[in-house]
């Protein structure tokens, strides 16, 4: 047998190590006539599948806008990549803008790499729309005025799911066991939790950190168990979520599950007789906005399944984007950051209209609660969830599920 | 009394991780190949389960994907594995690795990204109580299972010709081959055996985890760190370090949650300090 020396092995493990961490380079055409634009989005990992959903949504926009005539006359051109972690995000990111000249950035749906990503925004004075994380701090302390906020922040969605529990007497003196996700968006959504319980009289029994790769969830199954509490809280991400609610049935514990974060992705993945509870959601494929239901049906004619929350906020992400430089008629970063801070009202397939609030990027908009239809009442394999009456109600102004300023550590720079 | 609790379940979770760290293990024993797609083998397990589940029901589909890849390993032994026993370790490192790589993306573009749902025959839902003690039906059963392939394979290890051949060839294969004997079908056999585990091990996880294209990457990295755990080329060595394993990991939880992931990688480290050749490794001439 050859005798290969270790310094031959080290250097070809260490290539190998970094050809993966970094992974394939796309390739990028070289006209200048269009517009680029970078996206990043996870593609493999605990978020994964969303990134999947994302990119069919956003690749339906820019069909869609292309063949209208494009923007300004010109066409689109994205390039999307897979974020991989933060580290990978903020490498790709920087790349985008310097080398691939990316007129702005769009995406990420993981809160540590939209960090990353928006460190590198601000550094190259680039606008970078943030479409799909949800954390708290993104457009609390870490915001900064080249980020643009999509989707519902963590308050939103603690205060979609806690209104319907106060509603349903699931709040006042009930004691909580919550699972967290153990990174950044995790920690911010207990924070938003634990905030509400407080001013609504629930108490929280026990927390328990989980890992974003914990595939077994049986040793915290039991640990709740034994802590005997009235109701269980979920704060976890991506297909954790779905883990949890698979196991918590097989596991058959008697205490009612809710949650503060789940994507219909995730929970189509659990499979009907499994989910339980309520949960938030940012929009579902069964609403009846006329607009959101002609979306549906010419995503479900190209994909051959209905749209993920994830497809339509990157469609509509795209379409607001298409918008503000179509009016502006430049694709100048400052001239689209003022556009944004006019609060400019968008049409994104719900009932009420959207507008980026000024102080801190954050897209103002209606949040659902859902709950889980009755066995036997799904149309299809998709059809399980119950989507519930958009919150804030019609009467109120739509900021008022947002944190306000007195709440929110947000300051531009 | 709570952390018996914890510790029984953690002897369940040990044993679906045997399921896939046994394979990995023999076939690295007498091939001497680290098989780094065993876990792309895990994820076909699940989604061959979950196709057929449609059309045979769950018990039958989860006979029949293990055997499919099975039959799939005995394509990879063949025209992949077979080119790599004598070479330099890092090609079959690479090779098995780019292997993995591939399945994900086959994965991917045959079943979509999205992760797919299995669910468990309703028969087998719900928790059963001893005493106070709670377990899940369904992992009881799982266990039961484990239990009877593990005799299987001992059996075949120590009690017939084939155990003999195989074992002999672990240790002396030059040995093995002077007795005139050719050690290639035997290898046939074990990958067909492993990656068969490991099938068995997708295929009744799925209805508990979701079946998504990098569940593979993910088992992996445990089913590694057992067989490490273990020592190789020792049944038992897997066997008992695929339960420590749980068990460790369930305790850790209990009481310290945060560090339940990290706790198996410093078990891994302790033994490696203490027992450089794992728990009951065997001293194997070829890898000296």
């Amino acid at each position: 047998m050859t005798i290969y020396n270790r310094r031959t092995v080290l250097k070809t493990g260490a290539a190998f190590a970094g050809v993966s961490a970094i992974g394939m380079p796309s390739i990028v055409s070289g006209q200048t006539d269009k517009i680029k634009i970078g996206h990043l989005t996870p593609l493999t990992g605990f978020l994964g599948a969303l990134g999947a959903y994302a990119q069919l949504g956003l690749k339906q926009a820019e069909e869609e806008i292309n063949k209208a005539g494009g923007v300004m006359g010109r066409q689109l051109d994205i390039t999307s990549e897979d974020s991989v972690n933060p580290a990978t995000a903020a490498t790709k990111a920087q790349r985008m803008l310097e080398q691939d000249g990316a007129t702005v950035l769009m995406g990420e749906i993981n809160s540590a790499s939209a960090a990353t990503i928006m460190q590198v925004a601000a550094r190259n004075k680039k606008l970078f729309m943030q479409i799909g994380a949800r954390s708290d701090a993104l457009r609390g302390k870490n915001c900064n005025r080249y980020t643009f906020h999509v989707d519902i922040p963590s308050t939103v969605m603690v205060n979609a799911v806690g209104k319907a529990l106060v509603r349903d007497n699931m709040m006042k003196g009930k004691k909580f066991y919550t699972l967290t996700a153990d990174y950044l968006f995790g920690h911010d959504l207990r924070g938003a939790a634990n905030a509400f319980f407080a001013a609504n009289g629930g108490t929280v029994l026990g927390d328990e950190l989980v890992a974003t790769d914990v595939t077994d969830f049986s040793p915290y199954l039991l640990k709740i168990r034994q802590g005997k509490p009235d109701i269980v809280c979920s704060n976890l991400a991506g297909n954790q979520v779905t883990n949890l609610i698979k196991q918590y049935a097989e596991f058959g514990l008697p205490f009612p599950i809710v949650g503060f974060n789940l994507n219909t992705a995730d929970a189509w993945a659990a499979g009907e007789g499994n989910l339980s509870g309520t949960w938030p959601t940012v929009w579902y494929h069964t609403s009846e906005v006329p607009a959101s239901k002609a979306f549906v049906a010419e995503f479900i004619k190209r994909n051959g399944k209905p749209p993920e929350n994830h497809a339509w906020i990157e469609y509509v992400s795209l379409k607001m984007m298409a918008q503000a430089m179509n009016e502006t008629k430049s694709t100048d970063t400052e001239k689209l950051i003022a556009y944004f801070e006019k609060e400019t009202q968008f049409d994104i397939l719900k009932g009420r209209k959207a507008y980026f609030r000024a102080w801190d990027h954050q897209l103002i908009q209606e949040a659902y609660p859902f709950t889980v239809r009755a066995k036997g009442q799904a149309k299809d394999k998709w059809d399980f969830l119950e989507l519930g009456t958009a919150i804030p109600n019609a009467n109120e102004p739509l900021e008022v599920i947002n944190p306000p300023k007195s709440a929110n550590a947000c300051v531009f720079a | 009394m709570f952390l018996l609790e914890q510790v029984v379940n953690g002897l369940v979770l040990g044993g679906y991780y045997l399921l896939i760290a046994l394979g990995l293990s023999l076939i690295f024993s007498v091939g001497g190949v680290v098989n780094l797609a065993h876990g792309a083998f895990y994820a076909l397990g699940a989604y061959f389960s979950v196709t057929l589940t449609q059309y045979l029901g769950f018990g039958p589909a989860a006979v029949a994907s293990p055997i499919l890849v099975a039959l799939l390993g005995i394509l990879f032994e063949r025209f992949i594995l077979r080119r790599f026993y004598t070479a330099d370790p890092i090609l079959s490192l690479l090779v098995t690795f780019g292997l993995a790589m591939v399945t994900e993306q086959l994965i991917r573009i045959i079943w979509g990204a999205s992760p797919l749902s299995q669910n468990m025959p309703p028969s087998l839902k719900g928790a059963i109580f001893l005493g106070d003690f709670l377990f899940s039906r369904y992992r009881l059963t799982l266990l039961g299972i484990v239990a009877v392939i593990l005799l299987g394979i001992w059996l075949l290890l120590n009690k017939t010709s084939f155990g003999r051949v195989v074992r002999a060839g672990i240790q002396r294969p030059d040995m093995v081959a002077a007795l005139g004997i050719r050690l290639q079908p035997y290898m046939t056999a074990i990958v067909m055996l492993g990656v068969g585990m490991a099938a068995v091990g997708g295929a009744l996880f799925a209805p508990i985890t979701i079946v998504h294209p990098a569940m593979g990457a993910e088992i992996i990295t445990v089913a590694f760190v057992v067989v490490v755990i273990g020592g190789l080329g020792s049944f038992w060595g897997v066997v008992i370090a695929a339960l420590l394993v749980g068990v460790v990991r369930g305790v850790t939880i209990h009481f310290a949650p945060a560090a339940g992931e990290a706790s198996i990688y410093i078990l891994m480290f302790l033994v490696l300090l203490f027992r450089p050749r794992g728990l009951l490794g065997e001293r194997i001439e070829k890898f000296e």
